[in-house]
């Protein structure tokens, strides 16, 4: 212990004294606190980039979720647009069909109309012409009649009873 | 800018070095051979290789590398002088540790200005005026001389200078790194891990995460200054850096310092007014906690110098078996035990030199962090249950 204190050397406690309190003071300006400050920038960084990357996650479950939402609306939308367009479709045949079939009942009842006028402009002039046949068979017949009773009356029998069929 | 002034600062340093390396040799050829060389200044004898570990473990004011016995069996040292400077009787004085022609007993006198001084068991002693050689008493005291102020850029305070400078390059250029990129590359992807290894296992849990970025630079520093200290220590350049029980009290004293500042009311509280006991008992307590306060730095001190120097004790007996086993086993017996066992224990020391440095930090920074804690006395006991909830909680 006696010898300890006497190897104990003041001028070598001075110089280490000295020594460590300047090069603390250097190593604190020079390579402590931008190292220490950059380490804790680092980890810091990584800890944002980190949560980033967690935020960035949530918002691409969100995302997708909001896609598949999407995705569904646009499918009900084509549905919905697809149900549609068969019933225009359907509509359109339809409304087709029902103006094809009037303008075919108008045909029809035009073709009647013409029918019915030009059979009767027909009968008519068959009426005529029977007026002028019976006019010329009853001249024919007078003329003859003239010859023959019981012909003439025969023949009268034959129309009256024609007449009344 | 600053690492162009640090490097062209380093090379000048060993430049100077070298030149008054070879300034030495010279010296060394006329001045002083005949007259320490008589013995060979060889260590072959069990108290020669004492004396030479004993020697090891004291500070010197120069620079010795090895020594040699040339063809014509002059023994010539080869290593550099290390500049004096001490403060005397006479004002401070400065000279080279080269004056001293390596004479350790107080043969060689040197003389500055009106001072005469002289080296004796690499202390320095200043004669008293008149005197004109030293005189010994029964214990090999001197009697008529008396120990210097010795300011010295000795072995230790060389191989200090040596290490700061290395820090501040090293550390310097990780920094420097930081500014460019994220992730440093090179040497500095060593180092980065051993910063955050003294911040996140260190000071973080010790002092607590809001207070810990205060005492970082006192932390790291002293962590680097004593890891690399133990390590050069190893090396076959012989610094005793932290072997010097004066580097090792300059170390406590600061973190006996920087605790005793940085002591909030309840560290103090719990020193002079224990709360929670009697008071009769805090009385009794207050006697006991002023010695705990002594203690921490003490304990501090005295294991980081005892564990270094029983390394070094070890190591060199270790390497002194090749000669103190010579008879015994022949000599590539001795030498063979005697580097396996150097080989052995210097891993081991290798090991106790990061230990060393974390121990001392990690005490450092625990007796910072007691000084810092707030502690709750009122909820102490629900903090408690909360803890063991948690525990559990861990466990289940």
């Amino acid at each position: 212990m006696l010898d300890l204190i006497n190897d104990f050397s003041p001028g070598l406690f001075f110089m280490q004294a000295l020594i460590l309190i300047i090069l603390i003071v250097l190593m604190r300006k020079f390579a402590w606190k931008p190292i220490l400050n950059a380490l804790s920038e680092r980890e810091e960084g990584i800890a944002d980039a980190l949560a980033a990357a967690e935020n960035a996650k949530i918002e691409m479950a969100n995302l997708e979720a909001s896609n598949q939402a999407a995705a569904q609306e646009a499918r009900a939308q084509r549905d919905e647009m697809l149900k549609d367009a068969r019933e225009i479709k359907e509509k359109m045949i339809a409304d087709a069909a029902g103006q094809a079939q009037e303008k075919a009942d108008k045909i029809i009842a035009q073709a009647q109309d013409a029918i019915e006028a030009e059979k009767k402009a027909a009968l008519a002039d068959i009426k005529s012409q029977v007026a002028d046949l019976s006019v010329d068979i009853a001249e024919k017949v007078t003329r003859k009649e003239l010859s023959q009773k019981d012909a003439q009356h025969a023949l009268i029998e034959q129309l009256l009873a024609e007449a009344n069929i | 800018m600053f690492r162009a002034y640090f490097k062209i600062a380093f090379f000048a340093l060993i430049f100077t070095a070298f030149a008054t390396a070879q300034a030495q040799e010279h010296n060394g050829d006329y001045a002083f051979d005949d007259e320490i060389e008589s013995d060979g200044g060889k260590v072959n004898t069990k108290e020669e290789i004492d004396s030479y570990i004993d020697h090891h473990l004291k500070d010197s004011h120069d620079f010795h590398l090895f020594s040699y016995s040339d063809d014509a069996g002059v023994r010539k040292h080869v290593g550099f002088s290390l500049p004096v400077i001490v403060w005397s009787s006479e004002g401070l004085k400065f000279f080279m540790s080269s004056k001293f022609h390596h004479d350790d007993d107080g043969k060689v006198l040197v003389n500055a200005g009106d001072a005469t001084f002289t080296k004796l068991h690499s202390k320095i002693y200043e004669l008293d005026k008149g005197a004109t050689a030293i005189n010994f008493d029964a214990d090999h005291h001197p009697t008529n001389a008396h120990r210097v102020f010795d300011m010295s850029i000795t072995k230790s305070v060389f191989g200090l200078l040596l290490i700061g400078l290395l820090m501040l390059l090293v550390f310097g250029a990780l920094a420097k790194q930081y500014k460019t990129k994220k992730i440093p590359t090179g040497f500095g992807r060593v180092l980065e891990p051993l910063v955050l290894y003294v911040r996140d296992e260190i000071a973080r849990p010790n002092i607590g995460e809001t207070k810990y970025r205060k005492y970082m630079g006192y932390l790291l520093t002293v962590f680097f200054l004593i890891w690399i200290s133990n390590l050069l220590g190893l090396t076959p350049f012989g610094f005793n850096i932290t072997g010097q029980i004066a580097v090792t009290v300059c170390l406590a004293l600061f973190t006996f310092i920087i605790v005793q500042f940085s002591g909030n009311k309840d560290y103090w509280m719990h020193i002079f007014w224990m709360p929670g006991v009697p008071v009769l008992m805090k009385i009794a307590l207050i006697p006991i906690e002023l010695i705990g306060l002594l203690t921490k730095p003490f304990s501090l001190l005295v294991r980081l110098f005892a564990n270094i120097t029983a390394g070094h004790v070890v190591v060199m007996g270790l390497i002194a078996l090749m000669i103190t086993l010579k008879a015994q086993f022949g000599i590539v017996g001795s030498t063979g035990l005697s580097i396996f066992l150097t080989l052995f224990l210097s891993v081991i020391e290798l090991l106790v030199a990061f230990l060393q440095a974390f121990i001392f930090t990690m005490l450092s920074a625990l007796f910072i962090g007691m000084a810092v804690a707030e502690h709750d006395h009122h909820e102490h006991a629900g903090a408690e249950e909360d803890d063991i909830d948690e525990v559990r909680e861990r466990f289940i």
